[in-house]
């Protein structure tokens, strides 16, 4: 064991994970977060809270992190390079370690235009394979990026995303292998609806044997509504939502599509299951946390794991 | 204003080995400071064969580079790698121009205090410094990419396009096309360590200036 993260415990004794995600408020409100993480409990082995997502002003990803672990969870905390230079990044990293927070996901971040606040300047100092290789001096090398020495290093799981939709198509798993090449523990991919497509990745992650040396979570989410599926479909970057999901959600009357958009959602679980190479599930109930401990446990993935401290 | 340097020794001599070169100098214009003492310098001591070399101004000029181009073709053909001597325009228009061969910039290019050129262009040099062009098959992701990635497309790359404006090729494909064309597209699955920004006009006002 590299950290004290639960996922790292699933994960090291081979039981399918399940992380869950929060997106935290818009406002300093902290009890957003504490009615979110309730609703999270018992049902993941750990959660992510998203980090400025999509370029849109939130409360920071560390301190709902914190909010969280004071119910009971282990968080995981996201970080991008849009908004940070390495000097931040690598104090962030510091302060993360030093609250107790276990696990970090590491990246890249949306294009400021996507946001609210369009105007302000991206820093991208470094690239979301650097911000990794990073983590990973720091936590192992005990190295800050330039070379110094510290006395106490933190012990982070580190994570990646991934995804199998993006172009260009043949790169995405040389981009994987540079990300497990610089130090990833586990990756979390984009939302899936193109199961095929998914597994057309999968079969190139396998041959290159990468499944062994990273764990892999499936993204799933469940759609609330046409409206939400078309969103994703064309506003989200990097998002493959196929025709026949906004058809399926189409085919039934108003007031069932989202009890449909969440059977779709453990169908898809049911799907990836089966694919070799698949550790786990990432499941991202984007302001619906609410159809969290249904999903889970309609697809058959309760209790989940208990260790003794 | 830009001023351009040769690129340190072992930086350059590991890739060009044992390699027969083609060479491509740029002669100046009014918006580059050229170092053509020191560039005569170097290739005189070049222990590669030199199969040609062509020596014009304006080397980011395409139909002139072209006229070029055609005018030494077999030697070109002979060459295993084309090296240039230019600023970060120069390398680019030649990598454009010439798909399917290995293209290297011996140069970085800095920023000069002044004024910038007023040459308009199709491709841009931020003057970073720092010259990536050798990674990437002469495609520059420093003066292209939104997010000035070093390792690859993020994943707001679809269709060739990227997640900041339709309207703007996703450099990194580009990339990736190019060094597929040249069967190189291991050279990607390389580490690209965080840069200095610190000679860089974007981090302005940058920390090294040109005395």
């Amino acid at each position: 064991m590299k950290t004290k993260s639960n996922l790292e415990r699933v994960l090291e004794a081979e039981q399918f994970a399940v992380t869950g995600e929060l997106g935290p408020p818009q406002s300093a409100d902290p009890e957003v977060i504490r009615r979110k993480a309730k609703i999270l409990k018992g049902n993941v082995d750990a959660f992510n809270v998203t980090d400025g997502q999509t370029a849109v002003v939130r409360m920071a990803s560390w301190a709902a992190c914190l909010i969280g672990k004071e119910e009971g969870l282990d968080p995981i905390v996201q970080m991008t390079c849009r908004d940070r230079n390495r000097i931040a990044l690598q104090m962030d990293v510091l302060g993360i370690a030093a609250l107790g927070i276990n696990n970090m996901l590491c990246l890249t971040g949306d294009h400021q235009k996507f946001g609210n606040h369009p105007m302000a300047k991206g820093v991208y100092d470094v690239d979301s394979i650097q911000l990794v290789k990073m983590v990973k001096d720091m936590r192992d090398e005990k190295k800050f990026q330039c070379g110094d020495e510290m006395a106490v290093e933190p012990r982070l799981f580190i994570g990646a995303a991934a995804n199998p939709f993006a172009d260009p198509f043949e790169f995405r798993v040389v981009r994987l292998a540079k990300k497990v090449a610089a130090g990833a523990d586990f990756i979390q991919t984009q939302i899936i609806y193109n199961v095929d497509k998914f597994a057309e990745w999968m079969k190139m992650v396998r041959d290159r044997g990468l499944h062994e040396r990273v764990k892999i979570l499936a993204g799933v989410a469940p759609i609330k509504s046409v409206g939400v599926a078309q969103y994703m479909k064309t506003r989200v970057p990097g998002m493959d939502v196929p025709d026949s999901i906004i058809a399926r959600l189409q085919g039934v009357p108003k007031e069932q599509v989202s009890k449909e958009g969440i059977q779709l959602c453990i169908d898809i679980i049911n799907q990836v299951r089966e694919i070799e190479g698949v550790a786990g599930i990432h499941l991202m109930a984007i302001e619906w946390e609410e159809a969290v401990p249904e999903i889970v446990e309609s697809a058959g993935l309760l209790p989940r794991p208990k260790f003794t401290p | 204003m830009l001023v351009v340097q040769i690129k340190p020794e072992e930086e350059i001599l590991p890739k060009i080995s044992s390699k027969r070169l083609f060479i491509f100098e740029c002669l100046g214009c009014q918006e580059v400071y050229f170092p053509t003492e020191d560039v005569e310098k170097f290739i005189d001591n070049l222990k590669e064969e030199i199969v040609g070399k062509a020596s014009l101004d304006y080397l980011c000029n395409r139909e002139f580079v072209k006229e070029y181009i055609e005018r030494y073709s077999k030697q070109i053909k002979k060459a295993q790698i084309l090296l240039v001597f230019s600023c970060g325009v120069g390398v680019q228009i030649v990598s454009s121009l010439l798909e399917d061969k290995i293209v290297y910039t011996c140069c970085d290019t800095l920023y000069l205090n002044g004024f910038q050129g007023l040459t308009v262009q199709e491709f841009n040099c931020d003057q970073c410094g720092e010259c990536y062009l050798n990674y990437t098959g002469g495609i520059c992701p420093i003066a292209q990419c939104p997010k000035h990635l070093l390792n690859g497309p993020c994943g707001g790359s679809q269709n060739g396009k990227c997640e900041v404006d339709p309207d703007i090729p996703c450099v990194w494909q580009q990339i990736v096309d190019r060094l597929a064309k040249l069967g190189r597209l291991d050279k990607l699955e390389e580490l690209v360590t965080p840069r200095n920004w610190s000679v860089s006009l974007i981090s302005e006002p940058p920390v090294k200036r040109f005395p």
